[in-house]
């Protein structure tokens, strides 16, 4: 029965797919789903809009706590706001922030990577120092000064975050591509005359996606930190916007008071950012023949 | 014997060891890879070219291929010297000349289908009109021995054996004149490599291909090649007609490294010359003749003076002091 | 039956892998027996189980895919299969030890060479620490070692391939052990390199009376170096018998057709024999005998039921249907 099974093209497919979800870890990539589906489609979900106040329910605690209500199942803040709906907001801010410097941070990146690596000699000596360069410099001062000169903003908050996530990429994929350059697919393609443009987007390109996938997804939960400590402290995604960050400064002056406040989008933080390198670590083992089992 | 195809003459190639420092590098000194060697392959014939781990045959075929840039020397393909070229010429060369190597698993991209591997130097190099590509990959398949419908497969489908029938077919499809088969079989199991080799020999024969063979394995090479030279340490010591090299070796080298060749038959008697200590290193070589530390028939003159190539019968030359 | 002058017996020996394709079943009921001084060359092709054989006499299969479930492995008598680890490690590197392809694998990187052939005479014998250096000094001389108290004071990178396999060679030497395993040890090594390692080791082998079990694919090592040839194909022995008889008289068609496709440098021909198709996969191995799919003689039988082992002439075993 297996064997007549495993000779249909679909029923393959079918025992692949079943074998993979053997081994995913299942819980992360569920806590990831239910966190990109309120990202895109969060407007549908919340019971309140995020960002509107109401004056009356100040502060009101959780639903199964004394004094709260199911109107508002996670609480309110100090103005009044739901925090449910807010958490919900700040995960489409979270996600797009998030994608959007994984796909620019990436992406150049990977073209430095593949400059670097592929024509090496002096071009390398110089992106490298480059590289070095904007990997040493102390985080948060670099942002805190971006963010001051540039002002508060999900644009500039991303243009920071870009800036200063590219160079991670392109320290870990030129050894890739150093790799790979010394491969005999590459030198059969120098002596098939391929273009260096060719060898690299068709040749090396190619090869380094694993990595660049592995990295990206470890890279998303740093984003969604970093995002959220720039929020912390005021120099994010400004008010009255919900980014799960400013959300857990709003509530830093009441932790004694009314914990929900921060703890919920710390919660959320803490989530989705340990999914992420879950899966991250998981897709690393997978996708890296070096770790490949038997 | 047809005329030349492919003269080296003088090749030398010097790699240069370098200090990395923080924005520059500087020279400190040079491996001779390559020094000064000179050769002919005619149409149609397969040279050989044995010699130990860095003999230097590996970096001549990498010369050959346009991989490294020559130190000094040139090459004359078909009579006339590339690097007095136009760019239309230096093309043309390019395209005649491909490659073989030895890891299957290595030379051909993971990430790339089969039809894609194969058809990639046609539409590079423009040998054949576009619409005829599927037509030629179909051709090219079927003269390897492989299924119609591989080529929309991905390497990692076939065997060891079946991924050098991809990689040959790959080198085949600008119409080559000269295939340079680094260690072409060295990689495969003991039973695929007759299959290889057979397939080889029958390519040549219908399409009257060079092949260059690089190889370390002295009875593959005899088997294959019509002509054999002999390195060792960068220099040419030997070249022959392989049954002549074979049966009356000259150079105190290539007797050597023929009676250190592992028998077919436990009967077969064999003076073994078991040479004393290991190759030299190629940064400092020793002077004059390369081989004489250990050679078994040095003496005064060696170490003063470098022998060039002689030619001890017809077509056989050795460089030895003694020949 | 134990005949006093076999060293090691190998009885029906079964290693099998639990994969998720599958049972592999690497080493299938292989039985041989190695005399004393003799070496054996066991051939086949990658895949064959020849290496996972040699695991299995040392207990190194690896774990927990790789599990022996049958046969005996008699080491002077001893069924090794039936000690524990702790009783294996005082057996391994001492009565039965092991030189691999790869002596960069296998020789420590941070320790020299003198600490390394130390160690292992320190674990295996009694001795004080003059005794001990003077042993390592010796070790050294035996492999050929110029000048060893300067190179037991250096480290594996600073020595060339062929010295650093015979620095394996060396530290596998250095208990006397009765059996001595060589995988594929030369493969690596140059041509002349190969030459010089193998006529130091023949040396040895006859000085010391060693037994020695030579993995290979190559068939010219086999008639150099050894007296006696297993050949392997698809975790069974499908021929064994004295070299020259072997060479002279081969019976299974896998044998012959081996032989028969190797170039050779005394003959010149134009087209070599080749055999059709791959090895088959151990975890899809066909019903009968494995290598009736690329048999130029199959018949009906093949197809249905594994030959038995047959003596075709005497010390001559072949499973094959053809010589019933």
């Amino acid at each position: 029965m297996e064997h007549i099974l495993t000779a249909l093209p679909w029923a393959r497919r079918l025992t692949q797919v079943r074998q993979i979800l053997r081994h995913v870890p299942v819980v992360s990539v569920l806590i990831l789903l239910v966190f990109i589906v309120f990202g895109i489609f969060g407007n549908y979900f919340m019971p309140h809009e995020a960002t509107k106040a109401h004056f009356g329910d100040v502060l009101t605690p959780p639903m199964w706590q004394e004094g709260g209500s199911a109107e508002y199942i996670l609480g309110t803040d100090h103005l009044g706001r739901d925090i449910l709906s807010r958490i919900i907001g700040g995960a489409t801010i979270s996600l797009e922030v998030g994608f959007i410097v994984i796909f620019f941070a990436g992406a150049l990146g990977v073209v430095v990577a593949l400059l670097s690596g592929y024509l090496g000699g002096r071009i390398d000596a110089v992106l490298m120092r480059i590289t070095d360069m904007f990997l040493s410099m102390p985080f948060l001062m670099i942002a805190i000064v971006l963010a001051a000169v540039l002002g508060a903003s999900t644009k500039n908050i991303i243009i920071v975050l870009v800036t200063l996530g590219w160079a991670g990429y392109a320290r870990v994929l030129r050894g890739e591509v150093l790799r790979i350059k010394e491969r005999d697919f590459v030198l059969l393609a120098r002596v098939a005359r391929c273009s260096k443009t060719r060898i690299m987007l068709r040749h090396i390109f190619p090869n380094i996606v694993n990595t660049l996938v592995v990295l990206g997804t470890l890279q998303l939960g740093q984003v969604i930190i970093a995002e959220s400590s720039l929020s912390f402290l005021g120099l994010g995604v400004p008010p009255p916007a919900p980014a799960w960050g400013s959300m857990v400064g709003d509530g830093r002056d009441l932790i004694f008071s009314a914990w929900w406040v921060s703890f919920f989008p710390g919660m959320a933080i803490l989530f989705v950012v340990m999914s992420t390198n879950l899966l991250g670590d998981w897709l690393r083992i997978r996708l890296d023949p070096k770790f490949r089992q038997l | 014997m047809s005329e030349p195809l492919l003269e080296v003459r003088n090749l030398t190639k010097y790699f240069p060891v370098v200090k990395n420092r923080l924005f520059f590098s500087n020279r400190t000194a040079e491996v001779r890879a390559v020094d000064d060697i000179s050769f002919t392959i005619h149409k149609g014939e397969t040279f050989g070219l044995v010699g130990e781990s860095g003999c230097g045959k590996t970096t001549t075929s990498r010369l050959i291929l346009f991989l490294e840039k020559i130190t000094g020397g040139t090459l004359l393909f078909e009579g006339k010297d590339i690097s007095k070229m136009n760019p239309a010429e230096f093309d043309r060369y390019r395209a005649s000349v491909q490659a073989v190597f030895q890891d299957p698993y290595s030379s051909l991209s993971p990430r790339m289908k089969v039809g894609n591997i194969i058809a990639e130097p046609i539409i590079v190099n423009n040998s054949a009109p576009r619409k005829e590509v599927s037509e030629k990959i179909s051709a090219l398949l079927a003269l390897v021995g492989l299924r119609k419908d591989a080529h929309e497969l991905y390497p990692h489908e076939f065997s060891g054996g079946q991924r050098q029938r991809i990689a040959i077919a790959r080198a085949l499809a600008p119409n080559p004149q000269l295939i340079v088969l680094d260690e072409p079989v060295s990689a495969l199991d003991v039973s695929i490599r007759a299959q290889i080799m057979n397939l080889l020999h029958d390519i040549q024969k219908k399409m009257h291909t060079t092949f260059l063979l690089i190889a370390h394995d002295l009875a593959v090479v005899k088997h294959m090649s019509n002509r054999i030279g002999v390195m060792y340490l960068g220099k040419l010591v030997e070249i022959g007609e392989s049954e002549e090299l074979y049966s009356n070796p000259v150079h105190p080298y290539t007797q050597a490294l023929l009676s250190a060749a592992l028998p077919s038959h436990p009967d077969i008697p064999r003076k073994m010359i078991i040479l004393p200590g290991e190759v030299p290193s190629p940064l400092n070589p020793p002077a004059g003749c390369r081989f004489h530390p250990r050679c078994f028939k040095a003496e005064g003159i060696c170490s003063r003076q470098t022998p060039s190539l002689k030619e001890v019968s017809s077509g056989h030359l050795v460089a030895c002091h003694f020949a | 039956m134990i005949s006093n002058d076999n060293v090691l017996e190998v009885q029906d020996l079964k290693t099998h892998f639990y994969t998720s394709r599958g049972v592999v079943k690497a080493v299938d009921g292989v039985s041989f027996a190695l005399k004393r001084g003799e070496a054996l060359g066991l051939v086949g092709e990658s895949g064959c189980g020849k290496s996972i054989t040699c695991f299995s006499l040392i207990r190194l299969v690896p774990r927990p895919a790789g599990r022996i479930v049958g046969g005996k492995v008699l080491l002077e008598g001893e069924d090794l299969l039936t000690k524990n680890e702790k009783e294996m490690t005082k057996i391994r590197g001492k009565r039965i030890t092991m030189i691999l392809q790869d002596p960069m694998m296998s020789l420590n990187p941070v320790f020299t060479i003198g600490e390394q052939i130390t160690e292992t005479i320190r674990v295996h014998q009694k001795l004080g620490k003059m005794e001990i250096w003077e042993k390592v000094k010796e070790m050294l001389r035996l492999v050929r070692i110029p000048s060893p108290e300067v190179r037991m004071r250096e480290y594996p990178h600073q020595m060339s391939g062929g010295m650093r396999q015979r620095i394996s060679g060396a530290i596998a030497l250095s208990c006397q052990p009765s059996v001595l395993i060589a995988d594929e040890a030369t493969t690596a090594l140059d041509v002349t390199i190969q030459a010089q390692f193998l006529s130091l080791f023949k040396e040895i082998q006859e000085q010391a009376n060693l037994s020695m079990i030579v993995v290979t694919h190559d068939f010219g090592i086999v008639a150099r170096a050894c007296d006696r040839v297993a050949v392997m194909y698809a975790g069974k022995i499908v021929e064994n018998a004295e070299t020259r008889e072997l060479f002279n008289n081969p019976a299974h068609p896998y044998t012959i057709a081996l032989l028969n496709s190797l170039p050779k440098m005394e003959m010149k021909v134009d087209t070599l024999y080749s055999i059709e198709g791959q090895p088959p996969e151990l975890h899809a191995l066909p019903p009968g005998c494995s290598f009736a799919p690329r048999c130029s003689h199959v018949m009906e039988i093949c197809q249905r039921e594994y030959p038995p082992q047959k003596e075709v002439a005497p010390g001559h075993f072949a499973r094959c249907w053809l010589k019933g």
